[in-house]
Parts: C-alpha cells; structure tokens; sequence
C-alpha cells in the first residue's frame, strides 16, 4: 500500500469541515450514506466483477465484458434482495462504473413500460420472462430520419382484421429504427414504436411488442434485419442498434394495450388522458440532472486532485515550483465548475422530491402541478447538461496533456455524458418547450390573471406595466455578498429576458402571417429567456439548501460555494444585468473582484470539497484523480499494458520498416 | 445485405446522385464557389496543384482511411507506418520533394493520419540546432530513413515550463561523454510521437551538468533502439504511453535512461559546447533558435486548426441542409433543420470563424515571412511582438476553433455522435492542439505580459512595435451608431473592440500598479490579476482578427460576389463576437443597452442573410468525400443510405461475438427462473 501523497495529506487536514458531514448530505442522510457504501463494497469487493482495464479492450471485448457483468448482476441483485430502485441503481452503476450497459434498455424501459402500459393479460405474458431475462427487451422509438420530434416517426404498423394482425414495416431508409442500446445485438426483443394505422385511417403513435431474434438461436426472425450501428464517441459497451421490419407480423394482442385499445375488428378506442405520459418524462429527465450533477463531479475530482499534486513553474522567484492549484487561472477554470457541481446535485434532488410529491398527488388525481414540473424539468435537463458537458471538457483541458490520455478517465466521462445533450429531447427543442411554458405564463399575467410557482416573477409585471422602461430597471438593490439578494438579481434578469423574448414575438407576429415563422425568428431570444429563467431556479435552490444545513461549517463553506456560483455567474453574464440596469458597471466591477476573493477563500476547501463527492477510485477510473494522489508512478504502470507494448518489438518493424530502409 | 426491397428505397440509393436538397442550395449561389476556392487557395494554379495532389494520393489504395473508424490502436499504428513508408515512394513516383510546391498539399491530403511526423522534427531541430558537422553526419542518416528520429522534450512531470525538466546529462571528463540519466519517476520522458515504438534515435532534452555545475536544458542525440533488429539499446526503456483521445495512429512514447551514454560530439552545439576539458562555452545569438520555435506554433494554424474547423462546418452544414425535422408551417413538408434560426445560431458563427481564422493564418504567414527576412539581416527588433503574436493567436484560435468543431458536432444531434459522422474524431484530434507547442493560458500570460509592457511603454511617450500602436492613441468615447445599419460599418465594430482591448489591458495595468504600489509583492500581485490578463490577451487578439477580416474585405475585388458574401461573413463573426460578449461591451458604457438592442437584432437578420449561401459557402473549401470520410457530410447529401451502408461494414455486424454463447444463452436459456 503506498502512501497518501504529501500534497493530500496536507490539504486534507487544512480543512475547515469534515468531508463526510456534507457527504452526507448529498446522500440524503448519514443512513444512505451507510448504506451506499455498503452496496459499493459488495460490488468493489467480489472478484467476479474485476477485470482488465477497459481502455485496453476492443469494442467486441468491453461489449463482451458488459454482458458478462450483467448477467452476474442480474443474479447477484436477487441474491442479495436488493429491490429499491435507488438501490438498484447503486448497485449496477459500481458494477458498470458510470457506464452504460446492453441491459440498460431492458431494465430502464423494456420492463418498466411493461408495468405501466400493458394490460394484466400482456403482463402474465410477457413480465416473468421478461423479469427472468428469457425475454430482452430493449424501447425502439428513434429512427434514422426522427429523434426528438417524435410525430414525425415512419414505421408503420397496419392493423389486418383478417388475421388479427399487425403488420410492421419500415417503409423508407429513413424509418429504421437507429440507436436503441441493446438493440444491435443483445435483445431477442423490442418495444416499437409506430404510426397505428387501422381502418384506413392513422391514430397517431402507439406501442407494439415486437419479437425480433429467434429463441433459442437467436437469429433474426425472418422478416427483420438487426444489427450494430457502429462505432460510436463512446458507449463503447453498448450495442446500439438497428432495426429494419418488411411486413412482420405479429398479434393484435402485442399492441400494448392499458390505455388505447384496437378492438378485433379493428375499431380503435382511445385513451383517456395523455398527461401520464409527461410522467415518465419528468423522472427520466430528472435522471438527467443528476447525472449532470454527478459526471461533473468525477471530472472536478479529477482535476482539482491533480492540481494539488502537480507541481508547475514558478510564483515566486527562487522558490519551489508551486501546486497548479495556486495559480488563480486554474482557480479559476475549476471552482465555478465545482460550484456548479453542487448546485446541481441539489437541483436534481429537487426534481426528484417534487416529481415523488407529485407523484402521490397523482394517484389521488391532482395533476396541477405537473404542466410546470414538466416545463421546467426540460429546460433544467438542458441547462445541465449543456453546463456539465462543457464543464467536463474544461476539467481536461485543466489538466493539460495528461488530461488527454485514457488514464484521466475524463475522456471517458466525457464521451459517455456528452449524449445527454441529445438523448431524451434534444437540448435546444427542449429549451423552446420551457419558453413555450413561460411565454404562455407571460400572457397569462399580461390579460390579468396570476401565475403561481416557479414563473410567479413574471406576477410582478403587472405591476409595472405604468413604466415604460423594462421590468427590471427599478427596484432592485443588490447586495453581492448576500445570496438571497443575489436570487432576487436572477429573477430580475429572468423576468427582463422572459418579457423581452415575449414582446420581440408579439412584434414578429405583427408582422408576419405565421405563428410558426415569428415563433423561429425569436427562437434565439426565446433559449436566452429558458437559460436565464433555469439560473434563477438553480440559485434559488442552492441558496434554499443552505438554511438546512445544520453543522455550521459546512454551512459556511456552502455558502461560499453558492456566493461563487451565483457571482460567477453574474459575471459571466454581465451584459444581460447591465443592459437591464440591475447592476451598474462598478457593482460589476466589485462582482469579478469579489469571485476573484472567494477563489481564495475556497482554496484550502478545494481537495476536501471532492473527497466528500465520495467517489471510490475503481468507480472514478483515474489515474490521475486517485484518493491517494501518487499519480505519476501508476501512469508509468498502467501505460506498461498498452496493447501497443504488448510485444517489444512491434511487427510493423519487420513489416514495414526495415525493407524500407533497405529501399532507400 | 440486399437493402433496397421497396420502391421507397430507391430512390436513394444510387450514392452520388445528389440529394436534391443540396441541389436547390446550390442552384442559389450568390457568387462562384469556383472562384471562392480560387481565393482560399491564394490563386487558380494553387488550386490546380492541390486538386493533382489529393486526386494522386486518393487513387492510390495504401492511402485509404475507408476502414479507420472501424481499426484498433494497433492496427491504426501500422497503417500509419505503412502510409509513412508507402509515401517516400509515391514522392519518388510523382517527383515532389519535401522543398517543392506540393509537399503542403499532401498533408492535407492523407489528413495527417500519417507516422514520422516527428522524424522531421528530429531533423529540423539538428538543422536549427547542431553545427555544421553535426548536420553533414546526421541528416543524410535521416534524409535516407537509415536511422527513425523523434524529439523528446516533454516529462511525465513538466510539459510547457522547460527550465523545470528534469533529466539529466553529465559530462565525464575521462571518457568524453555525457551520462543521461533519469533520476525520478516524474522525469520519464513522455509523450514524443513515434518513440513509442518506431524511433531508433532522438533529441533528449537534459539540464547539463560539467564538474558538478548545471548549465540548464541542452538537446542531446540519443541512440534508443537497435539499427538492426530494433530491439532497445542497453540502458533504455521505452515503450507507448497508452490510449488517448485521439492520435491512435501515432505511438506517442516513453523513455526511461539509466547511465546512457553518448559521446561528447552528440550534444547539438550550434550555439554552445562542452569543450574536452570540461569548458562550456557559449556563442552566437540563440534568438534565431527562439524564431523558430515560435513559427512552429503558426505552422499548425492552417492544418491543424483551421482544416478540421472547415470540415467540420461542412460536415454539419450539408447535414442540416438535408435532415428535415418537424414543421415550421403547419400542412407543409417538415423543414430543413438549417432553416432554424436556432440552428444558425449554431452553425453559421463557427462558417465565419472558419473564414476569419483562415485570413488570420494569412496575415500571420506575411508577418513572419516579413519577421525572418529582418532576423536574417541580424534585425531581431520585431522578435518579442512576433513571439506575442503567435502565443497569443496560437491559443486563442486553437480555443475558438476547438469550442466551434464541438458545436458543430453537437449540432448533429443522436448522428454526431456516431464516429462515422466524422465528427467525434475531428473534435479530438483538434483539441490536443489547445495544449501541444504550448499549454494556452500560458501562452495567453505571455501575450499579455507583452501587452502590459507596451501600455507603460505607450504612457511614456515610447515608441511601441505595429500591432499595438493602437494602445497609445486611446480615445475615450462612445460608440457613434445612431441605428441598427451602423453597425453594418467595419468602422464601427472595429473600433469597438479596439476600445474594449484598450479597456482591458489599461484597467488591468492600473490593476497590477494598485496592488504593487500598496505594498504586494509583484509576483504576487501578477498571479491576482491573470484572470483579467487572459481576458486582455484574447480581446487584443479577437481586435487583430475582425480588424484584419475588415481590411482584406475592403481590398478584395467585388467580382464574382465574393466580396460581397465575405463581407456579410466579417459582419457576422464582428457582431456575434459583441452579442457573446454584451458584459464586456456595455461594461464602460461604450456601446449603450439600446445599441446592443441593436447588434442583437442585426446579428440575426446576418443568419438569414448567409444561411442562403451557406452550402456554397462549406463547399468552397473543396474537401473530397474521401478527404471528408463522413456519412453525413458528403457532397451528394445521401445521409442516410451511407450511414447504413457503412455501418454494414462494422466488425460487430461482421464478426460473431462470443458474447452470446458465452454469456446471453446461458443469460437467456433460463439460469434465473431458479433462482
């Protein structure tokens, strides 16, 4: 066992709170905690899931060593009776180390829309193979030519009273199914979705359970064409697939059928409401905002570690080369990001509370509050997705060249998140959805009525509607040292961009004919208006979080973490409070003097603030981020077992380049 | 695999046949694309030339990049060897060498997915750096490939911060050698390309020791790997540093040296020695030598920064014209994606960088053509502005060039992703550019190091170097625009981000003079404000760059309409540089909310104006599809039928894994039920 290094150790004790306190926290209590790292050491622990590191494995190979763990996983999540969900997740995220895995689909879609959208009679047929993986499942819905706008999808499926049958086809290049992870070469099969057509006539988007591989040889049906779509950034494990169906057929009883129904005859019954649907939606994209939350988290660990244990150049003349982590640029690139990562965990838990409080109203029929949970979760979704993507890149580059080999392990967290940006609503269509929602509030308040929640700002216009300046240019006086004015400064910016995006619009729309085309033409205001309305939430939350956090010390160095959050990104958008007059040009001055403060003031909390992230080394997959920070002896190590040294002289020596050198 | 059963299939499926989609955005073209070519190239002949290069090395089979994405490290590496050694041939067969017209052109032709790119910085650095004699015994070695040669700098411990390398090299007397050692973990060499597992020499950087006396960091020719059967020579470990992001191809290496020893004559001593006795002696100026390594950072502009910006804009570009995604109008077709402003905000930002930074390599090309003629007539004068330049653009155009080749791949939504797209590898490879020959937040450090030392000088009533004049003629003010065309006038924007550098390097100054005159020490006092210094250095050079678009605007001929379309790209690329930057504009007052209101609204009246030119413009870059190898970006826009067609060839559709017999039918075939 090797020695902490030097570097660590003494940041760690220079610490002004214990680690574990706001662990804690983040875990939901000292309980979860306990718990988490319970599950954590089942999984680190058992020898079955060790293997060679991944970055030295083929495609083929990592798909191979995917599958092999899940299979096990499956087995040992009974064996030990681990049913909770977030249990669950634990479990298979130390198993896959924050990767993605072929089961995803069955185990994230196949068998929960089994659950909620098959009849009892299609449960008794399909879950217990399904919960007992005979069957595999994956969700079919992207195609070639659609992603998120989804009712531009071509498959087919046209209902054959004859037989009672659907008949499922693939009409043009386009309409193959593409990208459905599990889909290329692990499932047997599919939940499709396709335009229902019956009696002549098409019903819109419907879902069919489709076999696709041949029990027992698992062969393609004939009829299907299946298979990988290739190399892919990342996601390496991951047989994302193809789908190709020629006029396949299958039983009318194979249409999932709780809510809309086609009757033998072919008569189509609709279904009763589609607000269930946003549900789904809502937890999924939640998911989303704490996987921001959480890959940033690895890469901020990554770099902030690796910044205290390389050593750089000089600060002071004739002095020892200082830790990289002095230097106010890296300070810099990393503690806003390190901010962000907070910020995030307890946006995400937020969704993820209401969505459950919700949730419970549901099933008593109060579905109110769910227009605006799904407005906002869409917005938030893309708000940190497209933070933390940006983020992870900018926690390698601070980690300059070594960032950019394998070993960091931030390339890897790159690739793997960088997909969330598009997959369930692509980032900028989802931003234009949480604009619809607020442009739709503006109007509300602006004919008289009151809007309550998040967008309850926007009440304020009213209010203002004798000035002719903007909104925001009057009222409000900020202090920068307080966040709670600082929230206030946010839903000023807010309410500034929301109605100027609203009116720019209204002018639009004056001028042009269609709804549609002023809609485009202000769809750049419109993403602003989105991004400044989810920053308020965000410090809104953050700042929220703060008044319940007991332990003062913790309290306090989260508070600076959310004055930074919120001043720097103030500073970053000083044109937007400048041009509304909510700042003047010396508050902003003494905004980017003051971030430049709490850089310092966060410091000596650097090391100690990502070790409470809690990440196990196996699970960070870095070298560079390792707790016990000697990193460049295990550089040397792990790069002895690149494939390319596998041998010492590499064959396209005798190859290549000694009949060269006999040429020339 | 028979694809094409239906009718509906067909019609897309003759590759080549192009897309009508593109057609119609060809068929509007505001100028002559041929012309345009013409332009980038710097004139017809060029493009002749270039056009015989690439047609040469895509014909020939060896040069393929069909299979790449689908290839391992290993297998990349050895067809990188293979192309390396192929093309010493193909140069004998067409008659080009490496001080002919063509040589530029080839490179851009095998897109850099080539090996020994290091062997010719093992002989530029022996060229530069070792005397006479030196050249006439090892160049021929080298010239002939009897010998591999690599340039081993970098430590596992220091990269850009040389004075802290840490190998060492120390002269004994009695033999007349040097003893290379490395004497710490963090002392390994690590990174060099092809020293992994191809070079047989290289240039090893070492702080010199002589009787116990460090001289600093001298470079060292070192044997590593047998002439004959390329096994490691005695004393040396070294080996591939492992996979990276990108660069598969290439084995960037390791190097350990335990008591290695070379004889006294392999230290390169152009500019110094270690004279048998021990003597160290130091002669002639070393600034040539610091030219050089300057021009290097401007050498990688043009292809390895702007090249990859280029396709990628045209990868994306072409995509967007072709995908078509719900409706803007209800009852009508869906739309192209490329007809959301949204989309344009995206993608026609980074088309004009690409135009911007391709004139910006220009004028960096003419100034340090203009730079060397002087330091060979022993006029060093220009050498510190020349050094900022290049740092400063190196850093800030590799950085835009970077963020703008990950918009455009994340403009391609689910596709991008796919390595077929092109664009993850793109993505990559360009960004290793933010960090080699220089990590940018230190380079930008040191523009604005200069920067600071011209403001005094400019306060003082000195004179200061061309770039920077601007620096002591400051006039305060507001911006004159009285209405939203005004800032269709080079004049105006310009001298907005001139007031806004100015503003930033004197407030910064003023800055560091506060805090020194209060009593903090000065390096202290820099490390406080190089957050504000970056800033300085990047608007400096974001002035530079529209100034300079404006200016070659201005000149260019109003034939063929090109001035006219680069003239809406410089508009562009000016104004979305303020609509990104508002805070900084408005910061003083300069440009008031009611301009920006402005700039705002014309901005995006810009994106409709270009997005009508906006294929011709990506198809003026004259990328072949082979050159492109993108399912998505090809110039017949048959997206999807490629897309299939090569996923077909993807070894998980072609090989049988044993993942199923291995671990799903025991999955499948009921083991759970039990339990």
């Amino acid at each position: 066992m090797m020695m902490v290094n030097a570097d660590l150790r003494r940041e760690r004790a220079a610490a002004t709170f214990q680690p574990e306190l706001l662990t804690h926290i983040l875990d939901g209590g000292a309980e979860r905690t306990r718990r988490r790292k319970e599950i954590e050491a089942l999984v680190i622990n058992d020898p079955d899931f060790q293997h060679e590191d991944l970055n030295f494995l083929s495609r083929s190979q990592r798909y191979e060593q995917a599958i092999r763990k899940s299979s096990l996983m499956v087995m040992k999540l009974r064996e030990y009776g681990i049913a909770d969900p977030e249990e669950i997740y634990w479990f298979k995220s130390f198993v896959h180390r924050g990767r993605p895995e072929p089961l995803d689909l069955h185990l994230g879609m196949f068998l929960p829309t089994l659950l909620t959208q098959a009849t009892p009679e299609q449960q008794d047929r399909f879950f217990m193979p399904a919960w007992n993986l005979e069957i595999i499942g994956t969700y079919a819905q992207t195609e070639m030519g659609h992603g998120t706008h989804l009712r531009g999808l071509e498959t087919t499926a046209t209902y054959d009273p004859a037989t009672q049958e659907f008949i499922l086809n693939s009409p043009t290049v386009t309409s193959i199914k593409w990208w459905p992870g599990g889909l290329g070469k692990t499932s047997n099969h599919a939940i499709v979705l396709a335009q229902l057509y019956t009696q002549g006539q098409c019903k819109g988007l419907h879902a069919f359970i489709v076999p696709i591989r041949q029990l027992g040889t698992h062969e393609p049906l004939p009829g299907i064409t299946v298979g990988d779509i290739g190399p892919k950034f990342g996601y390496d494990e991951m047989d994302n697939g193809y789908l190709k169906m020629d006029n396949f057929r299958i039983p009318r009883e194979n249409m999932l059928m709780k809510y809309a129904q086609v009757e033998p005859d072919g008569t189509y019954v609709k279904p009763l409401s589609d607000k269930l649907t946003y549900g789904t939606m809502v937890f999924i994209r939640s998911l989303i905002v704490g996987d921001s939350a959480r890959s940033l988290s690895r890469a901020c660990t990554i770099a902030i570690r690796y910044s205290a244990v390389r050593h750089q150049s000089e600060l002071k003349p004739g002095e020892p080369e200082p830790q990289i982590l002095d230097y106010q640029t890296q300070q810099y690139k990393l503690f806003p990001l390190l901010a962000t990562a907070y910020a995030f965990h307890f946006v995400g838990a937020y969704i993820k509370d209401t969505y459950r409080r919700i949730s419970g109203d549901i099933n008593e029929g109060d579905l109110s509050e769910l227009p605006e949970l799904h407005a906002l979760t869409a917005g938030l979704k893309a708000f940190t997705s497209w933070t933390a993507n940006a983020g992870i890149e900018e926690c390698r580059m601070a980690c300059g060249g070594h960032g950019y080999s394998r070993c960091s392990g931030i390339p890897d967290i790159y690739v793997t998140f960088t997909p969330s940006c598009t997959y369930e609503g692509e980032n900028t269509v989802m931003m234009l959805q949480t604009a619809r929602f607020l442009v739709k509030s503006y109007t509300q308040v602006s004919s008289g009525q009151q809007v309550t929640g998040m967008v309850s700002y926007l009440n304020d216009l009213s209010r203002q509607r004798i000035q002719p300046q903007h909104v925001a240019a009057r009222t409000v006086t900020v202090r920068i040292n307080d966040p709670v004015s600082l929230v206030e400064a946010y839903k000023a910016r807010a309410a500034r961009l929301v109605e100027a995006a609203a009116k720019n619009l209204q002018t639009e729309l004056n001028h042009r004919k269609s709804k549609e085309d002023a809609w485009n033409r202000t769809s750049v205001d419109l993403v602003r208006a989105s991004e400044a309305h989810c920053h308020y939430v965000i410090v809104k939350l953050f700042t929220a979080k703060l008044s319940e956090i007991s332990n003062a010390a913790v309290r306090a160095v989260m508070t600076d973490l959310c004055l930074l959050y919120a001043l720097y990104g103030i500073s970053k958008n000083a044109g937007d409070f400048l041009q509304a007059g909510i700042l003047t040009d010396a508050q902003i001055t003494q905004v980017n003097q003051r971030v430049k403060e709490l850089l310092a003031i966060i410091r000596p909390n650097a090391v100690a603030l990502v070790d409470s992230f809690d990440f196990h080394d196996v699970h960070l997959g870095s070298v560079l981020g390792r707790y016990d920070g000697n990193v460049y002896e295990n550089m040397f190590e792990w790069a002895k077992k690149s494939p390319l040294n596998k041998t010492e002289v590499h064959e396209s020596f005798h190859k290549h380049l000694k009949p060269m050198q006999a040429k020339l | 695999m028979a694809l094409l059963e239906t009718g509906k299939y067909s019609q897309g499926s003759v590759l080549g046949s192009v897309n009508p989609d593109l057609a119609s955005e060809r068929q509007t073209a505001s100028f002559s694309v041929e012309k345009l070519t013409a332009w980038l190239d710097g004139g017809a002949e060029h493009t002749r030339m270039r056009r015989a290069v690439v047609e040469a090395i895509e014909r020939d089979p060896v040069f393929s990049r069909e299979n790449q994405y689908f290839q391992s490290q290993n297998e990349r590496y050895e067809a990188a060897v293979r192309k390396a050694v192929h093309l010493q041939e193909k140069m004998h067969e067409m008659g080009w060498t490496e001080n002919g017209p063509e040589f530029k052109y080839i490179y851009r032709a095998v897109s850099g997915d080539i090996a020994f790119l290091l062997h010719r910085i093992f002989m530029r650095s022996i060229s530069v750096l070792g005397s006479d004699k030196q050249i006439a015994k090892w160049m021929p070695l080298a010239t002939q490939y009897q010998l591999i040669g690599s340039y081993a700098q970098t430590e596992l411990g220091h990269g850009t911060y040389l004075q802290g390398l840490e190998t060492t090299a120390v002269f004994d007397i009695t033999t007349q050698e040097f003893i290379l050692n490395t004497p710490k973990i963090s002392a390994m060499k690590w990174w060099p390309g092809d020293m992994g597992r191809s070079a047989t020499h290289t240039v090893v950087f070492a702080q010199l020791y002589v009787h116990g006396k460090c001289y600093g960091v001298h470079p060292f020719i070192v044997q590593i790997r047998s002439l004959q059967d390329h096994s490691l020579c005695p004393g040396i470990t070294a080996g591939d540093i492992g996979p990276k992001m990108n660069f598969e191809h290439i084995d960037n290496g390791y190097l350990m040296l335990q008591n290695v020893r070379v004889p006294r004559e392999n230290m390169l001593n152009k500019f110094c020695e270690v004279q048998p006795d021990g003597t160290y002696v130091r002669w002639g100026s070393q600034k040539i030598n610091y030219f050089t390594m300057t021009t290097v950072r401007i050498s990688l502009i043009s292809d390895e920064v702007v090249i990859p910006l280029m396709k990628a804009c045209t990868i994306a570009i072409r995509y967007s014209a072709v995908r078509r995604q719900s409706k803007l109008k209800p009852g009508e077709q869906e739309a192209k994606i490329l007809d959301y402003q949204t989309q344009q905000e995206k993608l026609l930002p980074q088309l004009a960088a690409a135009y911007a930074f391709h004139l910006t390599n220009n004028y960096l090309q003419e100034l340090f053509k203009k730079g060397y003629s002087e330091i060979q007539k022993n006029n060093f004068d220009r050498l510190p502005e020349l050094h900022a330049l290049s740092s400063g653009f190196k850093a800030t155009i590799t950085q835009y060039c970077t963020a703008a080749v990950e918009i455009c791949l994340r403009a391609c939504g689910g596709h991008g992703y796919s390595l077929l797209s092109g664009l993850p590898s793109l993505y990559t490879k360009i960004l290793a550019s933010c960090i080699y020959e220089g990590e940018n937040t230190i380079l930008l450090l040191q523009t604005a190091r200069f920067l600071i030392k011209c403001f005094m000088a400019a306060s003082a009533g000195q004179p200061v170097p061309p770039s920077v004049t601007y620096l002591a003629a400051a006039k305060p003010g507001k911006c004159p625009a009285k209405n939203k065309l005004d800032f269709l006038s080079p004049d105006i924007y310009t001298e907005a981000y001139q007031h806004t550098a100015f503003r930033l390097i004197s407030s910064t100054a003023a800055k560091l003079q506060d805090l020194i005159q209060s009593g903090v020490k000065k390096h202290d006092a820099w490390n406080q404000c190089t957050v504000q210094l970056v800033q300085a250095a990047k608007a400096h050079c974001h002035y530079i760059t529209v100034k300079n678009f404006a200016e070659t605007v201005e000149k260019l001929e109003t034939r063929a309409g090109i001035q006219k379309i680069m003239k809406h790209l410089c508009d562009l690329f000016a104004l979305h540089g303020i609509f990104s930057n508002t805070g900084v504009f408005l910061h003083d007052g300069y440009i008031s909310g009611a301009q920006m209101d402005m700039v705002t609204a014309l901005y995006l009246d810009l994106l409709a104006v270009i997005r009508k030119d906006a294929v011709p413009l990506v198809d003026a870059f004259d990328f072949t599809d082979k050159n492109l190898n993108s399912a998505l970006g090809s110039y017949d826009g048959q997206v999807y039928q490629r897309l299939y067609e090569w996923a077909q060839k993807s070894p998980t559709n072609k090989q049988m894994s044993p993942a199923y017999e291995r671990y799903l039918k025991p999955l499948l075939h009921n083991t759970l039920s039990k339990l």
